[in-house]
């Protein structure tokens, strides 16, 4: 078995107005110097060994992700 | 009597109305639930709104990979007449049926009110309707922002797949103030707003909703 992580994140050129409200948030803690923040998804998986990393991109890509509106990231783990 | 098929996630709301605009406009609705294999003999199909699947993941992700979603896409493809209200427009999205995606509205917040809407393509599910005349429907939606790159963006325009336009600033941040798109071929269709809530003056806004249950039943029956 191995852990993957995947982290989908919306893409530079999309809005992301539930950053933008968690940016202005940070301002009113009193904390200073926070330029943008954007909000995404975290997910892990417990794999077995029959999921090559095709198959892992094949899941993020079609799946977790929605490359119209999202860009990503796999990583093994352990 | 042309049938046409309403389909039922967990979660869908509004299959109930979708079902009353069939009939409403002189059709037969028949009911398909998420797990069906095969699509009854319909012929045309409406994907209705609500939360399917609770919006888990992306709304309507996870409902357009349901086992129904295979074959209402090849039978979109296929040139079967297709409609995606609200989450179903959000589904047809996420399955490839129509290009672009749906995210949070612009200003966060809930919209549920009227809108205009501009008729601007005559398609399957639109040619009751002339082309520019305006039509008021609910809205009611959290992720209604319609969004593309430029370059779908210039080709939906360029190849008159606008089908409707918001008649003010889009309520949700959608780009171009796109309410509703359609496929090539103008068979299959897909729109934020409710026109199955405007089928009654008793019940809605008032009637304009049912000109798009009515246009496909007409091609239906020219067809026949």
């Amino acid at each position: 078995m191995a852990r993957v992580i995947v982290d989908v994140l919306p893409k530079a050129e999309i809005l992301d107005p539930q950053g933008q409200a968690v940016a202005r948030a940070m301002g009113r803690l009193g904390v200073d110097g926070v330029a943008d923040v954007r909000q995404g998804k975290h997910f892990e998986l417990e794999v077995d060994d029959t999921v090559d990393d095709a198959a892992l991109e094949r899941i993020a890509g079609s799946l977790l992700a929605n490359p119209v509106i999202e860009e990503w990231v796999v990583r093994r783990v352990q | 009597m042309s049938r046409i098929g309403v389909i039922t996630f967990p979660g869908t709301l509004d299959d109930v109305d979708a079902a009353r605009a069939v009939r409403y406009a002189g059709g037969e609705p028949v009911a398909l639930w998420h797990d069906d294999a095969d699509l009854k003999g319909v012929d045309a199909v409406v994907v209705p709104g609500g939360f399917s699947y609770g919006d888990y993941l992306r709304a309507g992700a996870i409902a357009a990979r349901s086992p129904v979603m295979g074959p209402v896409v090849e039978a979109g493809r296929a040139g079967m007449p297709v409609l995606g209200i609200c989450n179903g427009f959000q589904i047809l999205c996420e399955a490839g049926l129509l290009p672009g995606a749906l995210v949070r509205n612009h200003g966060l917040r809930f919209v549920c009110r009227e809108v205009g809407l501009r008729v601007e393509a005559d398609t399957a599910w639109t040619s009751s309707f002339a082309v520019g005349q305006d039509i008021r429907v609910p809205l009611k939606s959290g992720e209604g922002r319609y969004v593309a790159d430029a370059a779908t963006l210039d080709a939906l325009e360029g190849e008159g797949r606008v089908v409707f336009r918001y008649t003010e600033p889009a309520p949700n941040g959608a780009l171009r103030d796109i309410a509703g798109i359609s496929s090539a071929d103008g068979r299959v269709v897909g729109l934020m707003p409710h026109p199955e809530h405007a089928i009654d003056a008793l019940t809605g806004p008032g009637t304009d909703g049912l000109g798009l249950f009515t246009s496909v039943l007409t091609r239906l029956t020219a067809a026949a």
